[in-house]
């Protein structure tokens, strides 16, 4: 169970560390959010998970389970929220330029 | 066991920062936005990796729940808001 619990948390915080990367290498804010909202939520996920495999079985696996899903539900929703008043608000996507 | 989650903790911290240099530099607010959803989301699974280390993670867990409510109700208010303002 630990071996398992640290394997998880080890690639969870490999995914966090390519949404880092993705957060400064990308060039506009679409692109941005792509790495924050989809690596970000799998990261999240591998740690969380892998924290409460640790915890055993009982309610502290319950309660990090109930964070882990309000995690997983609200991340995509307020990327997505942001991206729309972006896209209203008149920013323009990058796109490639013509040489 | 304790080194291990004493290493995420340090880890998840450096991460902070490298978003915290999108916070500052980024060139319009939505960047800036963003760029706080990740530090939360980076302080939520924070709080949760020191109530392993410090054996009470039944208290720090319900932390971590209702900071992740609140970073919900803030940036649905910060994007409605600039999405009625209309300026990038």
């Amino acid at each position: 169970m630990v071996v398992l619990s640290i394997a998880f948390i080890l690639a969870g915080l490999f995914f966090l560390l390519v949404a880092a990367i993705g957060t400064i290498r990308l060039p506009d804010v679409f692109t941005r959010s792509h790495a924050v909202s989809l690596t970000d939520s799998l990261g999240a996920f591998c740690v969380l998970f892998g924290l409460s495999l640790y915890q055993g079985f009982g309610i502290n696996m319950l309660k990090i389970l109930v964070v882990l899903a309000l995690l997983f539900l609200l991340n995509p929703v307020i990327a997505h929220a942001t991206l729309r008043a972006a896209y209203r608000a008149g920013v323009k996507p990058h796109t490639e330029e013509k040489s | 066991m304790k080194e291990f989650f004493i290493f995420v903790l340090i880890m998840l911290s450096v991460l902070i920062l490298v978003y915290l240099y999108r916070v500052i530099q980024g060139p319009t607010v939505f960047d800036r936005v963003l760029g706080l959803n990740g530090i939360s989301t980076k302080a939520i699974i924070l709080v949760v990796v020191m109530g392993t280390v410090y054996d009470r993670v039944e208290m720090f867990v319900d932390i971590s729940t209702g900071y992740a409510l609140l970073n919900m109700v803030g940036a649905f208010a910060i994007a409605k808001f600039l999405e009625q303002r209309g300026t990038p």
